[in-house]
């Protein structure tokens, strides 16, 4: 199971991606993916993968999903022009603002969309993970919305830096357990929402937040998020006569990149490049660079690329973002860095920070810590490619920030 | 079991025929959970050995950063080992210097990632070696098996397969028929440490598991006293005792007289 393919073999993987055949009948990506759960859990993935074939493409629940995703969540967001950073920059810099989605990131997307499936499938109860906040808000809301008794595990370390996503959470209706065991961030959150999970494996459904674990969920959040890439394919052929030269996305997870890629995986012209926290820098326990640094392993029911020391312990991670503070990354992103269509680059704590900062004055958007990654990427391709068109997918807004904010770029000032 | 018997078969029937000798004298084997290194690395090899002696078969817990199916107990002694620089490499190491070698048959317990990280071409033999007949594996269903069951058959040693009380019929046919050295048939949902009382639709599940299997049954997960040994004793060979002992080794009370006490000696 290597990382790198020979030639023909990528080449052939790239085309059986393209063509959408992945995952295949056993969860896999390539090699990547599967399914390494305990006996408990698999009847559970086993209804779910059933309820996912059943239903994700039944006109009616398409037609549920995308009322719900217009007359509440928001869609579709708007493509913005950012003249500004344009012209700071020297290329044509276009948002797809999921930063206006419902709740004020991308996760909404995946939150409706496994709420009305967990309703079909006749769940009393939802679990969720959360670590920036944004999934669990989400969720919260999702849940809320179709009267879906709701529990967000989420760190303690998290629980403070995002601590205006803890009150939302509680305001709308979700019971928030801190986790204070593990590496008390994202982590440790879903162990302990799959140990939930185990102890009532069939009334409770998992909503998985970003397009990690066990198989279907990699494909089911993708599916789920692949409206952004859609919407913004349509929005810049309208308002731009054509596609991006390249397109950017901050990797966690991995679900508002895969959400925003995957629909042009198939637009070989079009380049991807998908940006990992670099957190302090290169040293292991220092970053969360899970494809740039890491090495294959099973973490949390896949297998996927995974920071991890020579004994396959699991590394402590480290990033200014809690979103994408996670050691592990959804095994399509591995598939896609191993066959070379998407380009993996990793930026800083102080690099994402100065561009949040940029991106707030010249376009009067304050966008997640995360987000941020996405610009600094954007903005190294475009000193190098002087007038391209470049879409970046800003995932979601920084109020939930304001906690890292005041000890970072308004330190002092206040 | 003398060694001589033990000798005529492979690492992997060895485990069965342990928990068969017990059941021949009337009681349930004891298959005792210990994690490696806790509560300190130094009295590894005493406890295994006090703990060895007294049980009929013993599960080595590898640490692991994520144990996602244990309770809190086992969690904090993955933790403690870890950070006092356990690693399966050191557990085989002290397994293979151990003079003279445990008597009862040993089971590495130890989530999938660490054994990747050590490599399937080099675990199978590296195991036979340190004297381990056997793994459990409790993030690697069925379905993602074939490799690793391939490897570890090919040197004698088995991939003990568990088995849940919600496993539908069918498949529990096919997993009690791919399972080696036991059946593990976890005794509720949930995560490993919790009491249970044992209701009796667990023990029709467990007479479900047994009239399936053709290896002894065991049952784990919240068994910490003779009452529960007592209920379970005519529905399975044996039962794992794991939360209950690990809190044992932490007080430094006598290992070996907690597990007499669970055959109510
Ligand atoms: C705004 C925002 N962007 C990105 C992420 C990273 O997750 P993913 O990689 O799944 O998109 C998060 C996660 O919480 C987030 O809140």
């Amino acid at each position: 199971m290597a990382a790198i393919f020979e030639l023909g073999e990528a080449a052939s993987l790239m085309s059986r991606e393209v063509a959408g055949d992945f995952p295949d009948a056993r969860g896999r990506f390539g090699p990547y993916g599967g399914r390494y759960v305990p006996e408990t859990l698999v009847p559970a993935h086993e209804r779910l993968e059933a309820g996912v074939k059943r239903w994700l493409r039944d006109p009616q629940f398409v037609a549920e999903l995308d009322d719900q995703l217009a007359t509440w969540a928001g869609r579709p967001t708007a493509l913005t022009y950012a003249p500004s950073l344009s012209s700071r920059w020297g290329a044509e810099i276009y948002l797809k603002r999921e930063d206006l989605a419902h709740t004020g990131a991308h996760k909404i997307n995946n939150a409706i969309g496994q709420a009305l499936l967990a309703k079909r499938l006749g769940a009393k109860r939802i679990v969720a993970e959360t670590g920036a906040g944004q999934h669990g808000v989400a969720t919260a809301a999702a849940c809320a919305r179709l009267g879906l008794p709701c529990t967000v595990y989420m760190g303690a370390i998290d629980c403070e830096r995002q601590a205006p996503n803890v009150g939302r959470m509680k305001l709308l209706g979700a019971t928030v357990v801190p986790v204070t065991n593990g590496d008390q961030t994202l982590r440790s959150a879903i162990d302990e929402a799959m140990r939930d999970w185990v102890s009532d494996p069939t009334d409770t459904y998992y909503l998985l937040g970003s397009a990690v674990g066990p198989h279907p969920y990699p494909y089911l959040v993708r599916e789920l998020q692949s409206v952004i890439g859609r919407e913004s394919k349509t929005q810049m052929m309208r308002q731009t006569g054509g596609l991006p030269n390249a397109v950017f996305a901050c990797v966690g997870g991995g679900s508002n990149s895969i959400g925003m890629f995957y629909p042009f995986v198939p637009d070989r012209a079009v380049e991807l490049i998908g940006l990992e926290a670099g957190g302090r820098g290169a040293a292991l326990g220092d970053n969360s660079a899970t494809l740039t640094l890491g090495r294959p392993g099973v973490l949390q029911g896949s297998y996927s690329m995974l920071l991890q020391d020579a004994d396959g312990q699991i590394q402590e991670t480290h990033s200014v973002s809690a979103g994408l503070d996670y050691p592990g990354v959804g095994p399509e992103h591995s598939l896609l860095m191993s066959i070379g269509r998407v380009r993996y680059e990793s930026a800083t704590d102080d690099e994402a920070l100065e561009a949040l900062s940029e991106c707030g004055r010249q376009e009067g958007i304050l966008s997640a810590i995360e987000t941020a990654h996405a610009f600094v990427g954007a903005r190294r391709y475009a000193a190098t490619h002087p007038g391209s068109k470049i879409l970046v997918c800003l995932s979601g807004r920084g109020d939930k920030d304001m906690p890292t904010l005041q000890k970072t770029l308004l330190k002092g000032q206040l | 079991m003398t060694s001589s018997v033990a000798n005529h078969l492979t690492s992997h029937e060895s485990i069965g025929a342990a928990i068969h000798a017990a059941k021949a004298r009337g009681e349930p084997a004891i298959v005792a959970f210990m994690t490696a290194g806790f509560p300190s690395p130094a009295h590894f090899q005493e406890d295994l050995r006090q703990v060895a002696a007294a049980a009929d078969v013993v599960e080595i817990g590898v640490p692991f950063t994520d144990p996602m199916a244990d309770g809190m107990t086992i969690q904090r002694a993955s933790h403690v080992a870890l950070t006092q620089g356990v690693s399966l490499s050191w557990i085989l190491s002290q397994l293979t210097s151990m003079t003279p070698r445990p008597k009862a048959p040993l089971l590495l317990m130890s989530y999938l990632n660490p054994l990747l990280a050590f490599g399937l071409d080099r675990l199978p033999k590296a195991a036979r070696e340190a004297g381990v007949s056997g793994f459990i594996v409790p993030d690697l269903p069925f379905e993602e098996s074939t490799e690793m069951r391939a490897a570890l058959t090919a040197e004698g040693v088995g991939l003990v397969q568990m088995v849940s009380p919600v496993t539908p019929t069918e498949r529990l046919r096919t997993l009690c028929a791919a399972g080696q050295g036991f059946i593990y048939a976890v005794t509720m949902t949930g995560t490993t440490g919790k009491n249970v009382a044992v209701p009796d639709e667990v023990i029709e599940y467990l007479d479900r598991v047994s009239a399936s299997a053709t290896v002894p049954v065991c049952a784990g997960f919240g068994i910490r006293d003779r009452q529960q040994v007592l209920r379970l004793k005519e529905h399975v060979s044996g039962v794992v005792v794991g939360s209950a002992l690990v809190e044992v080794l932490e007080r430094r009370d006598d290992p070996a007289a907690f597990i007499r006490s669970l055959r109510g000696q």
